[in-house]
């Protein structure tokens, strides 16, 4: 293999070079007067030390940077997969970034007038939105009900459609449980009031209690739940218990999560939260009146 | 070639970490209540245990003994970190699911045992071999409990329904236990029961005897 030769010559080559290069004689010099030192020299202890952190740092840069596009990629389609279960569309063996292109819209609201914004809508991040002072909000005491302390001016909300049609309309929400602040989707129809789904993608709740929030028996009650009363007040909470379908007023309650009573508070608060005027209010009075 | 193969076959059955070093416990209650995941912290575990042995042998002579545990230390927790970085490239949902598990490989006892134990006074190579070993033996272990909490907790196996549950239509109640840490706890007690049986020399001497009340002393009748 004449290439193979090729490459061994310059390897020579390029090792005969580094030979005679000045700065390697120094460093070959030292490392071998590091090495014949005895192990419990204090020079060689911190050479040893410090040459050991040089090279797991260079190997763990190496795979944090190599890997990255495709930890990226991995998370946006996580992401694009939580949004199409909360629309119920994620069935096995969809293919996630052609459901989503297809069914799904990404859009931004401002929160404070409910109108959409313009905006690069594939670069936001809501998240980061709302620890950023040029783009968020700080609540007061008395309106942080969901224990946020801050949220963002503008939301990224996402729109289900059918052909042109709006079926329902997905919002982002987060809120405080017992021992870490839970980010979900909320999917509405497009009534604005009727509850398709609900769906928690990032928590850190008590697993086999709080954790339920995750759970789909449980999350599948939330179906056809409806968010405001008749004199337009935020209605839909946990109760403790099950919910008796029978009485009036059942369509704005869920069954609390057995066990876990501050996560459910929690849900609840949020729930509050972003249906007030202080969350959504405002853009799902616009989407009604528009229809 | 035997030295090989004694190195990598007596950590599965006559010295395994789990059973009878009784190391790595944590991790052996926490990922095995599905197969997969717990095949994905196996093969994660063994290749930490083997690179970092590799790692720590082929430098043990420099090893200054002063800092010897910090190197060590150092070396596992970059492979573990790679080894995060890798899975959350590649099997995003799994990395998902073992969440911090990976992470934890830094202070699970057999990789430092096998790093002080075994990779500080022998060569790299078998080192290596060594590391591998142990990774099955605990896989071994691993694999078994996770098989009967998967298979009595959810009626499946790999995510594949093996008996169908009542809530589906099936005949299987599932025993909510095996979906709980502790469950793991039993079967790895019944199954050191059962390699103690099998064989008799594991079983330690008991630290004191208990007092024969005929022939002791104290009695007063």
């Amino acid at each position: 293999m004449p290439n193979e030769k090729k490459t061994c010559k310059t390897m020579t080559q390029l090792c005969e070079k580094l030979d005679k290069c000045e700065h390697y004689q120094k460093f070959a010099k030292y490392r071998d007067h590091i090495l014949s030192l005895s192990n419990d020299s204090l020079e060689k202890t911190i050479a040893i030390a410090l040459s050991l952190c040089f090279v797991c740092a260079i190997l763990v840069s190496i795979a944090a940077v190599a890997l990255r596009p495709l930890q990226i990629e991995n998370k946006a389609l996580d992401m694009k997969k939580n949004i199409l279960d909360v629309a119920g569309l994620l069935q096995e063996g969809t293919d996630i970034n052609d459901a989503f292109a297809e069914r799904i819209e990404a859009k931004l609201v401002d929160i404070a007038t409910g109108e959409y914004v313009d905006g690069d809508v594939e670069a936001y991040d809501q998240r980061k939105a709302a620890k950023d002072p040029a783009q968020n909000v700080i609540l007061t005491k008395d309106q942080d009900l969901a224990s946020i302390r801050t949220r963002a001016k503008i939301a990224k909300v996402y729109l289900v459609k059918e052909g042109d049609v709006v079926k329902s309309i997905i919002l982002p929400v987060h809120g405080y449980g017992l021992w870490s602040t839970m980010y979900g989707f909320l999917a509405l129809e497009a009534d604005g009031q009727t509850v398709q789904s609900i769906n928690f993608y990032d928590q850190g709740e008590t697993p086999g209690l709080g954790a339920e929030v995750v759970n789909p028996n449980w999350r599948a009650l939330w179906k056809g739940k409806k968010v405001y009363d008749e004199s337009g007040a935020v209605s839909l909470g946990l109760i403790k218990g099950l919910v008796d379908t029978s009485k009036p007023g059942s369509e704005f309650q869920v069954d609390g999560l057995a066990g876990a009573t501050l996560t459910s508070v929690g849900v609840t608060n949020l729930v509050k939260y972003w249906m007030s005027q202080e969350g959504f209010a405002a853009y799902l009075a616009k989407v009604r009146t528009k229809g | 070639m035997s030295d090989t193969k004694k190195v990598l076959t007596s950590p599965l059955v006559e010295n395994n970490p789990i059973t009878l070093q009784v190391l790595g416990i944590c991790s052996a209650l926490a990922v095995t209540s599905q197969m997969s995941t717990s095949l994905i912290m196996a093969v994660a575990l063994t290749s930490v245990t083997a690179c970092s042995s590799a790692a720590i042998s082929s430098i043990r002579n420099h090893i200054p003994s002063s800092i010897r545990i910090i190197v060590q230390m150092t070396i596992i927790a970059s492979l573990v970190i790679v080894v995060d970085q890798i899975l959350k490239a590649f099997a995003y949902d799994v990395s998902k699911q073992l969440s911090v598990f990976v992470g934890l490989i830094i202070t699970n006892c057999i990789v430092m045992g096998r790093a002080e134990a075994y990779a500080m006074k022998n060569p790299p190579m078998a080192s290596f071999w060594d590391g591998i070993g142990n990774g099955l033996g605990y896989s071994l272990i691993l694999v078994i409990v996770a098989f009967f909490r998967e298979l009595f907790g959810s009626g499946k196996l790999l995510g594949i329904d093996v008996f169908t549950l009542t809530k589906d239509g099936g005949w299987y109640d599932p025993n909510g236990l095996m979906l709980l840490p502790p469950s793991a706890f039993f079967i790895i007690g019944c199954i050191i029961w059962v390699i103690r049986q099998w064989k008799p020399e594991q079983n330690e001497t008991p630290d004191f005897k208990i007092m024969d009340i005929a022939h002791g002393e104290g009695g007063h009748h």
